[in-house]
């Protein structure tokens, strides 16, 4: 059997997983790995494949748009105790962003594919961790609104 | 309610319509269009005294009148310190006052932060753009008088990096041990280390004691439309949040109805108001 105590610890420690059942945080510590990023480096890019998805334990991770001709633009960053990367979950597979450590980050990864196993083996199992990237998602997506209506801007006739 | 300070100071002017002539001392810039201005009486010397969250009418002579809240220190009482963005006639031809130049004033006029009543408590002030005008000076009130409160939380977005306003200022209360401050921008290149989001996502992240905190709120109102749900959220309840209202204003002593919110008049029952009192009014359109 593989070993997972270490790995279950880190998931119960973070809030992602908070009040998940024993049991099926057992089976998901079966799918996650350890990760450690330096300041600077690419955790992904946007076009690999979306094999994985990620929990912060430390530090900050910048989710990055690069645009031809300009600077990297910087879309959001993930911080301790949250999560990112949902691309693994919808079609092509891809990611859409790049993700850049701004500082040491330690991350807990966990594996698409074997994710994907465990929930056709148990239906109930891929609900739960739906239910829990649903309200993230929808944050996010809030939250991207807010940036996109340019609240602190001028008044339009100023524009 | 005892007289405080607070109290003290939020009583009207000898007479509340007449401006009086104060004279340009020093002009900040800021960011490219937000600037501060210094003023003193032109006559006489009595003391300048304003609870924090209060504003002034400032007048351009020949243009016109705009209410400004107060950027100062409240203990300062020998200049009186506005912050300004200039966003059209009036904050415009302020900005192209020179130092010397007079300006017409009248005030303090409003509800003050309710620094008295959020003694204890953990304090969170939430910020955005040139809202972090108005709560400078209930900052600087909490800090001179720190042991009054708990935890000191500074939450504060801006539109970009460049867009930081009195950054050196948050970088020297970062770097207090007695004070939490996190700054968001919306959006950033590479270069900016900090956080990007807006700025509920760091009121989530922020750690203090929800349940005996209490808010002071000022930004653009959809910012603060977004953080009062999230403070709900996380259990600063209504009546422990404040946010400071804007509205056009000509008399600013509850005679002409201009500023109207419901049935309260901003420029006398605010523009500080307890959320709960207005929660009402907040989502209704045109008003
Ligand atoms: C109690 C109170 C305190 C205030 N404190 C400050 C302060 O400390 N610093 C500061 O810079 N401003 C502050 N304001 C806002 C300031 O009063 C207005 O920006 C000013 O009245 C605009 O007048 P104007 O003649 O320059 O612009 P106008 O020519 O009247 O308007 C030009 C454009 O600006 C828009 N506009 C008008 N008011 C605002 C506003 N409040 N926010 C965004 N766009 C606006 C108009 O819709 C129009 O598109 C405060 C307002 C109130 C009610
Ligand atoms: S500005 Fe006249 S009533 Fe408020």
């Amino acid at each position: 059997m593989v070993k997972t105590g270490g790995m279950y610890d880190l998931l119960a420690e973070h809030p992602f997983f908070a009040g998940m059942d024993k049991g099926r945080m057992e089976v998901v510590a079966g799918c996650a790995m350890n990760e450690r990023f330096e300041a600077g480096q690419y955790i992904f890019h946007e076009g690999e494949s979306a094999d994985k998805f990620y929990l912060v334990r430390h530090g900050m991770v910048a989710l990055e748009f690069h645009v031809p001709g300009r600077e990297q633009t910087v879309l959001d960053t993930v911080h301790k105790g949250e999560i990112f990367g949902w691309s693994w979950m919808v079609s092509p597979y891809t990611w859409s962003f790049d993700a850049r450590a701004v500082e040491l980050c330690r991350l807990v990864s966990l594996d698409a594919k074997c994710l994907r196993g465990k929930f056709d083996a148990d239906n109930s199992l891929g609900y739960d961790l739906l239910r829990r990237f649903i309200p993230v998602m929808a944050e996010r997506l809030s939250a991207a609104r807010m940036q996109m209506i340019d609240m602190y801007g001028q008044p339009p006739d100023r524009k | 309610m005892p007289a405080t300070a607070a109290t003290a100071a939020t009583a009207l002017p000898a007479d509340p319509m007449v401006p009086v002539p104060y004279r340009i001392t020093r002009v900040a810039r800021e960011l490219s269009d937000t600037f501060t201005v210094d003023l003193v009486p032109a006559r006489g010397k009595a003391p300048f005294r304003f609870a924090p969250g209060q504003f002034n009418m400032l007048y351009v002579y020949g243009v016109g009148e705009v209410p400004i809240s107060i950027s100062g220190d409240p203990a300062d009482g020998a200049r009186v310190r506005h912050t300004i963005r200039a966003v059209g006639t009036v904050t415009d031809a302020l900005r192209r006052l020179k130092k010397g130049a007079m300006v017409g004033l009248r005030g303090p006029f409003g509800t003050p932060w309710p620094l008295d009543l959020t003694e204890g408590c953990d304090v969170l002030i939430i910020g955005g753009g040139v809202g972090l005008a108005p709560l400078r000076p209930a900052i600087y009130e909490v800090l001179n008088n720190r042991d009054r409160y708990g935890k000191v939380c500074l939450f504060y977005g801006a539109r970009t990096p460049d867009d930081i306003l009195f950054r050196g200022e948050l970088e020297k209360w970062r770097g207090r041990f007695d004070m939490f401050v996190d700054v968001t921008v919306d959006r950033a290149t590479g270069r900016w280390a900090g956080p990007v989001g807006v700025v509920t996502q760091l009121i989530r992240r922020g750690g203090f004691d929800a349940y005996h905190a209490c808010a002071l709120v000022c930004g653009p109102e959809v910012m603060m439309r977004f953080a009062v749900p999230t403070l709900n959220e996380i259990g600063v309840a209504n009546d422990r949040i404040f946010v400071s209202m804007e509205r056009n204003m000509k008399c600013a002593v509850g005679f002409c109805g201009h500023c109207q919110f419901g049935g309260a008049f901003v420029c006398k029952d605010g523009p500080v108001f307890r959320y709960d009192t207005i929660s009402k009014l907040f989502n209704v359109r045109e008003l």
